[in-house]
């Protein structure tokens, strides 16, 4: 073949300059986010502090605890829990070929929630202390950590177990995570049934999910992780672009198609449990983000990982700040503000005919 | 010759659905595959790239054997258009720079630029480069899918039923731009149909597939009713149009 008269089209350069101009843009607001967001709260720090502190010039030492023991760690755990969230509802949506794919709907988050409720149950690992701010506190957070995680990881392996069995489509992997939704929802309700009341508060209260739980190391894992996944995901890409194609076309192009599938499964359910492990139940990030930013700059997954990385972070460091702010002094967990901002999207989606 | 099939056989489970197929084809050829439903004609097609694994037999594309080739070499050389493809949404010219994923290692380079660019203007889809596929029209689609084999820079193209949902402009449109691009660039296609006529009219060679075997391979002016009423159990003549073969079936008229 000789295709050897063509020349780089200015136009469609132009156009893919737009789209790294729209990720830029998304970085700086990410950035002036951040520091906005630690300076808000019971006590505001004024922004010039903020950013002082920031670059290691102390202001004071009170400052310095506030900032760099509660306020960032909290900052940064929410917008690397965004960002690993969207980016896994990115990847997940491609490979299954489902706009509806996420953590919730392949059951991943009912596993955990499931897992939480045994590590109390069984192990007593919760139980209820009342705190100033009238929470209610896990005794034992890693062994409840450690558990949830493992049913999550049980959860993606039976999905990928059964889709071994039956060839990897999208719909048997699709199907088996509703199934098994539907059998961990069971599992924690006959657990919750038994569960005496302190323990039941704990079962509950796990499963809000609450960026304040975490500190520097459970930041550093969700961090390192997420950033080593995505670049696992954008090396990727064009993979799964030709799958969103067609599995047919993809295995047209040399894609190895089921070993992609199983891969980016296995990957996103390794992302989503660590960070639902360690922080509860953050709900919609991963399924609404993509959504969103596909709306803007297109579904090419070159530009649509990246993106999604920004704006889920965005996203979520948002709602974390204002679910912080609204009903001060309560604070409350942010996944029940992101419940309450997904919900209507998701409804949207149905009425748009969930195209992707 | 660009394509050369011996003794191929496959079978799902227990069913057999190919036995002992052989045929070749060399370049600037045409080849369609002709068959009633279920013959085996979609098999054969995936089993030349090796989506499907043949059970016997060998698959040799310019020399070189299909089945002991990594995916990202046969799509080097092989070029699948299926038969149905899913309209994400990427614009025309993303979807086409798809194509040239067995090409790119980390970046795409200037090169698969160049080549995607060139491609749209030679099929004229270059005005509608920036649009998303899933606003264009059948035809239009269905270039974008030709293209995209296209720029994998094949020396064998594979279309699975390419026109089958289109209308009667557009399917000549598309036949007669394959035939163009198979002739121009000495690459090969092999394609499999339904409409017999058309494929009379746009192969220069037709294999007929019966139960899972080769029942003929002839040149299209060179079929003959006898063959067509064997294949499909049907009786037809065949009448010609100028020097175009139209087959003509003769049972179940209009009263």
């Amino acid at each position: 073949m000789h295709f050897d008269d063509g020349q780089v089209p200015e136009e469609y350069t132009r156009y893919i300059g737009r789209k790294i101009a729209v990720i830029l843009a998304g970085v700086a607001v990410l950035l002036g986010l951040l520091v906005v967001s630690v300076s808000l709260g019971s006590m505001s720090i004024p922004l010039l502090d903020v950013v002082r502190t920031l670059a290691g010039r102390s202001v004071s030492e009170r400052l310095d605890i506030i900032i760099l023991n509660i306020r960032l760690p909290q900052a940064l755990t929410a917008a690397a829990a965004g960002a690993g969230l969207a980016v896994s509802g990115a990847v997940m949506q491609s490979v299954l070929r489902n706009p509806l794919g996420s953590p919730f709907t392949l059951g991943l988050s009912h596993a955990a929630a499931f897992g939480a409720a045994l590590a109390v149950m069984i192990l007593g690992a919760g139980t209820m202390t009342s705190s100033n701010v009238g929470a209610v506190h896990i005794s034992s957070p890693y062994t409840t950590t450690g558990i949830a995680f493992f049913f999550c990881l049980v959860n993606a392996g039976v999905i990928i177990a059964v889709s071994r069995l039956r060839r990897s489509t999208a719909e048997v992997m699709v199907l088996t995570g509703v199934a098994l939704g539907a059998l961990f929802t069971a599992g924690t309700m006959f657990l919750q049934y038994f569960a005496d009341d302190m323990q039941l508060a704990a079962m509950v209260f796990w499963t809000f999910g609450d960026t304040a739980r975490a500190s520097w190391s459970e930041l550093g894992a969700i961090a390192v992780l997420t950033l080593m996944l995505s670049l696992f995901f954008q090396h990727n890409s064009w993979n799964y672009n030709a799958i969103d194609a067609g599995d047919e076309t993809a295995r047209g192009l040399g894609v190895r198609v089921d070993r992609v599938r199983l891969l980016g499964m296995l990957a996103t359910s390794l992302l989503t449990a660590v960070i639902v492990a360690f922080l509860g139940i953050i709900g919609f990030v991963g399924l609404v983000c993509p959504h969103m930013v596909r709306r803007v700059i297109g579904g090419d997954m070159r530009f649509l990982i990246p993106a999604s990385l920004v704006t889920g972070a965005v996203l979520l460091l948002a709602s974390d700040t204002a679910a912080r702010l609204l009903l001060a002094p309560h604070v409350f967990p942010v996944s029940v503000l992101t419940a309450f901002l997904g919900a209507p999207v998701f409804v949207a989606l149905i009425v748009r005919g969930g195209r992707r | 010759m660009i394509l050369e099939i011996n003794h191929v056989s496959f079978s799902y489970g227990s069913i057999g659905v190919l036995r002992d197929v052989r045929f070749s084809v060399s370049p600037g050829e045409v080849l369609a595959i002709l068959g009633p439903n279920g013959a085996g004609k979609t098999t054969l097609l995936k089993c030349i790239n090796a989506m499907l694994r043949p059970e016997t037999g060998s698959v040799l594309v310019e020399g070189h054997e299909v089945l002991q080739l990594a995916p990202s070499d046969i799509a080097r050389k092989v070029g699948y258009v299926a038969q149905q493809s899913e309209p994400a949404r990427l614009t025309v010219f993303d979807a086409v720079l798809m194509g040239r994923r067995p090409h790119i290692r980390w970046k795409v380079s200037e090169r698969d630029l160049m080549v995607v660019d060139a491609a749209l203007k030679r099929l004229g889809l270059d005005n509608l480069a920036l649009r998303y596929i899933d606003q264009l029209s059948g035809g239009e689609f269905q270039k974008v899918n030709i293209a995209r084999a296209l720029v994998q820079e094949p020396s064998l193209l594979l279309l699975d039923e390419p026109t089958s949902s289109l209308d009667l402009k557009n399917q000549i449109e598309i036949l007669s731009l394959i035939r163009r691009v198979v002739c121009s660039h000495r690459i090969a296609a092999v394609m499999t149909a339904h409409d017999i006529n058309s494929a009379l009219r746009h192969a220069h060679k037709i294999l007929f597939l019966k139960d899972g075997m080769v029942f003929a391979v002839c040149g299209s002016r060179d079929v003959t009713a006898a063959t067509v009423e064997a294949v499909y159990g049907v009786r037809v003549e065949i009448h010609h149009v100028g020097s175009i073969p139209l087959v003509v079936p003769l049972d179940g008229q209009k009263a």
